[in-house]
């Protein structure tokens, strides 16, 4: 477009034609558009970094809790990166019902074995997201309902959650995630 | 083409479809690619594309500012310390955001001046220069708001101040003062308003600026000779001419704003504002930001409340006028041997009041305030009225081609210059 906007006859003599009919004009075009391209990418960069979580929003990304005084088939919500996280209190029932589930029935297969820290079997840790849209399921007080493999239910859309927070039936796709955390002691939680 | 089309000159087949059924790449193509420009522009005329530049920075560091801002009186001082400190590039935001509104004052300032010493105000311009008034009206009232969201002492106390101007009209003065600050003080409701205006401000801004370009694009520019174009051997098309030229002031004026930005951030306010505010403690020495001193110096020059606030917004009131004021057909200063000593004798003026401003209102700073305010008026309402009818000013060139490719001065006639076009 810039060619036929410059006065006529001005720079672009005829000589200046390669061979294959491209022009010096051709080359500066490639060049400022190129460079104008990644001044503009530079300039984009801190405005979407500064959409990121801000430097004290991290900071509180661990959440520590003492759980010892949960009675067994208990269950306390903690808030973690503004999220809920359940952590049950598991009868022995319970981590049986979970442990000898038959994977093949699973939607997403894991073992019950996999979702709890060796030798604490009784604590289940896992994010109270619905993974289907974001929902927190009811389950976690004595008078909820805990749907139909007695976990948790999704009052949204209508997912059921087992013992062991897996998808069991319902639209979500995925079990309840367990989060990163640690026993620091005997009875006490460090999430994230 | 068929009918009800615009008629689109352009080759590629998505433009021109566009283009056929709304014109803007023609209209882009008209106003800012063939549009004939004076040839003889300086750097002067660089900076109405700063000042744009200007505005649409302040509003995207604005906009992001904003999304981490806190516009509450218990919490706004805070809010701006997280963006310094965990806001990532929060910093450089808010520095960009703060030395901006400095640049963007430097930068109209020179657009101003450049208007006044070139006579751009005058037939067929007045209109143009108007809504230029009403956009610096607009800009200082922004800017004004905008200092005090960060609820340090200065925005504190400078909320006071100013609101309190208004208490100076009788009668409605207190009730005016009462309805700006939504109490009976400023506190968190004012800066609650303040907030919701300061975001509302900018994009009134812009539509005026585009008013203003629209009526620039009407009468076409002025030009240092200050003469009318006469014909197409006179202009050049605005791209590449003026792009090109325009982005070496950019380069420029980038150079300038980065060096405050990344050297000297606070250089230009006021430690003051690092203190949260205080209602029950005023600061010993409180001054307006550096674009704000002239005015704060005429205030301070008046020993009386009521015409010290009268003769403040009557020294911009009065630019609303000045196409009126000046009775001189000759536009540019170059061709007025009189008036541009007294011109320059009121930039001086200007500069003396701002440097007055910001000292203490006493002793040799009072005098200087009362001298340099009473030529800052006598230029607008005495001087430059009779000049125009007093002052012969020197020949004018023919035409803008004549001088440019003669180096400067009136022609003999019959002289006539080989057009431009073959250059």
């Amino acid at each position: 477009m810039a060619d036929h906007l410059a006065p006529a006859g001005a720079p672009h003599a005829a000589g200046e034609h390669a061979a294959d009919g491209t022009t010096k004009r051709d080359f500066l075009i490639l060049a400022a558009g190129g460079f104008a391209a990644v001044g503009a990418g530079a300039m984009a960069w801190p405005f979407i970094s500064s959409m990121n979580p801000a430097r004290d929003v991290l900071a509180l990304s661990t959440t520590e809790a003492e759980i010892g005084a949960i009675p067994v088939g208990g269950a306390v919500t903690l808030m973690w990166r503004g999220k809920p996280v359940f952590v049950r209190h598991r009868s022995p029932d319970e981590v049986q019902a979970a442990a000898t589930v038959d994977m093949g029935e699973l939607r997403d297969p894991q073992a019950d074995s996999a979702r709890v820290k060796a030798g604490k079997a009784e604590w289940l840790v896992v994010i109270g997201v619905c993974t289907h849209l974001g929902c927190v399921p009811l389950g976690q007080k004595p008078t909820d309902p805990k749907g139909e493999f007695g976990g948790w239910f999704c009052p949204c859309h209508g997912s059921h959650y087992d013992t062991s927070g897996r998808i069991r039936k319902g639209p979500a796709p995925a079990n309840l995630p367990v989060p990163t955390y640690a026993f620091t002691t005997d009875t006490q939680i460090k999430i994230g | 083409m068929s009918i009800g089309l615009h008629n689109s000159t352009f080759k590629n087949p998505v433009i021109r479809w566009v283009d056929s059924r709304l014109p803007i790449f023609s209209m882009m193509q008209n106003e800012y690619g063939t549009f004939p420009t004076p040839k003889n522009f300086n750097y002067f005329w660089n900076f109405g594309a700063l000042a744009m530049i200007n505005l649409l920075i302040m509003i995207a560091t604005g906009i992001f500012l904003a999304m981490h801002y806190t516009p509450h009186v218990s919490m706004a001082f805070d809010s701006v310390e997280r963006i310094m400190r965990d806001v990532n590039y929060g910093w450089l935001f808010r520095y960009v955001h703060a030395n901006g509104a400095s640049m963007f004052f430097i930068v109209v300032y020179v657009h101003i001046w450049r208007g006044m010493w070139y006579g751009s105000y005058k037939a067929p311009r007045e209109l143009l220069w108007i809504i230029g008034v009403v956009i610096f009206l607009l800009m200082m009232a922004t800017a004004f708001m905008g200092y005090v969201l960060p609820w340090g002492q200065m925005s504190f106390w400078g909320a006071t101040v100013i609101t309190n101007l208004f208490s100076a009209f009788p009668v409605v003065g207190d009730h005016i003062v009462t309805l700006l600050w939504g109490g009976f003080s400023v506190d968190n409701p004012t800066l609650n308003r303040f907030f919701s205006l300061h975001f509302l401000l900018p994009f009134v801004i812009f539509g005026v600026v585009f008013l203003h370009v629209a009526a620039l694009h009407i009468t076409g520019s002025n030009n240092p000779l200050g003469i009318d174009v006469k014909s197409p051997a006179d202009t050049l098309p605005f791209h590449p001419y003026y792009t090109a030229k325009d982005s070496v002031g950019m380069v420029v004026y980038f150079i300038v704003f980065a060096s405050l930005v990344f050297f000297a951030p606070n250089y230009l306010g006021h430690a003051d504002n690092y203190i949260p505010a205080n209602p029950m403690v005023t600061p010993a020495h409180i001054v307006p930001e550096w674009y704000f001193l002239p005015y704060y110096a005429i205030l301070r020059a008046v020993p009386d409340k009521l015409g010290g606030v009268l003769l403040m917004f009557g020294s911009i009131l009065v630019w609303f006028i000045l196409p009126w004021l000046d009775t001189s057909p000759v536009r540019s200063m170059r061709f007025r041997p009189i008036a541009k000593w007294f011109l320059l004798l009121w930039g001086i003026a200007f500069g003396v009041l701002m440097y007055c401003g910001g000292k203490p209102p006493e002793g040799i700073y009072v005098v200087l305030s009362r001298v340099a305010t009473l030529y800052y008026f006598a230029w607008f309402l005495v001087i430059l009225p009779l000049l125009g009818r007093l002052e012969r000013p020197l020949p004018l060139p023919e035409s803008i081609a004549k001088p440019v490719l003669r180096g400067g001065g009136p022609l003999p006639a019959g002289a006539a210059a080989k057009p431009m076009e073959k250059a």
